[in-house]
């Protein structure tokens, strides 16, 4: 065989059979949970601003010096929150089923799949997430270890799912704090089942803020994966050269 | 571990396509939807109220969470010492300037169409009750108050309003009507709810409700009328200001 013949056989074969590898990464439930949490979850604080604006007292400071109030009040206007408390406890009584029936439903799923193994943070994930942070920062340069997700992940992912349920608990407290005294008594009492509350919603923002950096920063590979629930991880074979090797590790 | 596949690239792209797709639409689907609730029509017209899916859930909640209110469910209470001296004041509608302490009187509309004509004298005849408890304002704060009065369920009984309470309303308005309640019977009957006469073991002030209001620790305070004129009992939802203006009609607590 000539090498020009060769060429077009091989290449011919390459679009035949050249086989994509790819990668099984997340679960259609657990990209259902994520992207029905999202909009629920914004919807959730969105509304959660329009009613803290009718009683707006809490600030970072000391004494009289107010270094953060929340909220300025462009923040407001920017929002157009002023004067919407009623509709804003409507939307949020609404939501909150779905956000608590969704994160439920959640927590039920990660417990029987057994996911939450891969979830969960260990002894060693506190340390490890520290050196995470500064690899990321671009401090350290040696990639720290990780299974699925790495230790920094793991304790973001498993905190945001307490403080969900620190959400809905803090929430009831304040929305039957008559009917469910005992869990308002649990929450520190009315006025403290707030503040928690509310400091929870800067917590989502926060969170939001680095979530959004860290899917960037990993590419759209990854992007892409959360939503197709796969991530394709080269070809094979890699012709010409073909071997059965990668084929049976494939099986 | 993670499992790995073999596609080929056609199929790859394939998915990947039906993926995105589902997901945008889904995502479009979503807003499209919101989008069509939050315009839809409010339901007390000019007033604001709220759109009706929104109101049907809100009525569901209501069934769901008024379901455990019962006399074992208590508003906290506090020692008297609790109380604040200087109490929040928080809206004057129904407040107006032209009302005359001297001919007030409490009408009470039987279910029999016969009004009872009340004198400020006549409800503390009955036996005077206190509570100190955490106020509620549906803005989001609240203030230790100290309160006396007498229950509605001891005026109820007294006036003999059996057939009254037996409904699942009771209404209420100020003397100029500028102000209007609708209480559901059980929150009404609930041992703290109280009318109320005297605020810090002193007559009511002027701006909180000057002779009578109401006291419902198991409500928000835009429950709590202040200067009740009428009071009467209807098995539909009587007409309430806040309600019309787009918040729960139950606002209970």
């Amino acid at each position: 065989m000539n090498s020009f013949k060769g060429k077009l056989f091989t290449c011919f074969l390459r679009m035949l059979i050249t086989m994509e590898r790819i990668v099984k990464k997340h679960k259609l439930a657990i990209r259902w949970f994520h992207w029905i949490n999202f909009p629920v979850l914004a919807l959730m604080i969105w509304s959660g601003f329009l009613i803290y604006w009718a009683n707006d007292v809490y600030r970072i400071g000391f004494g009289n010096t107010t270094l953060l109030k929340f909220f300025p009040k462009q923040f407001y206007n920017l929002l157009s929150i002023p004067q919407r408390l009623g509709e804003g406890m409507s939307y949020h009584f609404v939501f909150m089923w779905l956000f608590f029936l969704n994160g439920a439903l959640y927590l039920l799923y990660t417990g029987i799949s057994g996911e939450w193994r891969e979830l969960l943070p260990g002894k060693s994930s506190f340390k490890e997430a520290w050196q995470v942070m500064l690899h990321d920062l671009h401090i350290r340069k040696k990639v720290p270890a990780k299974t699925k997700y790495n230790a920094a992940q793991k304790i973001a992912y498993t905190a945001i799912i307490l403080m969900g349920a620190g959400s809905v608990i803090t929430g009831i407290s304040i929305y039957k704090p008559v009917q469910f005294g005992w869990l308002c008594w649990l929450c520190g009492g009315y006025e403290t089942a707030r503040v928690i509350h509310f400091t929870l919603t800067i917590g989502y923002c926060l969170f939001f803020i680095i979530h959004i950096a860290q899917v960037i920063r990993a590419g759209w590979k990854n992007f892409q994966s959360f939503v197709t629930g796969f991530e394709t991880a080269g070809t094979i074979p890699d012709l010409p050269e073909e071997n059965n090797q990668t084929n049976t590790t494939a099986n | 571990m993670e499992k790995e596949i073999l596609f080929t690239k056609n199929q790859v792209r394939r998915k990947t396509i039906i993926a995105f797709s589902v997901f945008i639409f889904l995502m479009m689907a979503a807003i499209a939807g919101w989008m069509y609730v939050k315009n839809l029509p409010l339901d007390n017209g000019l007033l604001g109220g709220v759109q009706p899916p929104i109101r049907k859930v809100l009525n569901l909640n209501e069934k769901i969470f008024s379901r455990s209110l019962d006399s074992t469910h208590l508003a906290k209470t506090y020692p008297l010492s609790f109380a604040v001296k200087k109490v929040r004041v928080n809206g004057d509608i129904g407040l107006g300037e032209g009302f005359d302490p001297a001919t007030w009187k409490l009408y009470v509309i039987k279910a029999n169409g016969d009004t009872l004509t009340l004198s400020l004298e006549d409800i503390k005849k009955l036996p005077k009750t206190e509570i100190v408890y955490d106020f509620k304002c549906i803005e989001g704060w609240s203030q230790v108050t100290h309160w006396g009065g007498v229950k509605f369920s001891d005026f109820a009984a007294a006036y003999h309003l059996n057939i009254e309470v037996s409904m699942k309303y009771v209404g209420m308005t100020t003397p100029d009507v500028e102000y209007y309640v609708g209480i559901d019977m059980p929150s009404a009957l609930h041992p703290q709810t109280l009318i109320c006469y005297e605020m810090n073991g002193t007559p009511l002030p002027m701006n909180q409700g000057y002779p009578l209001r109401m006291i419902i620790p198991v409500k928000y305070g835009i429950k709590s009328i202040k200067r009740i004129g009428t009071m009467y009992f209807d098995n539909e939802r009587p007409p309430d200001y806040w309600f019309e203006r787009g918040y729960d009609y139950f606002s209970g607590l």
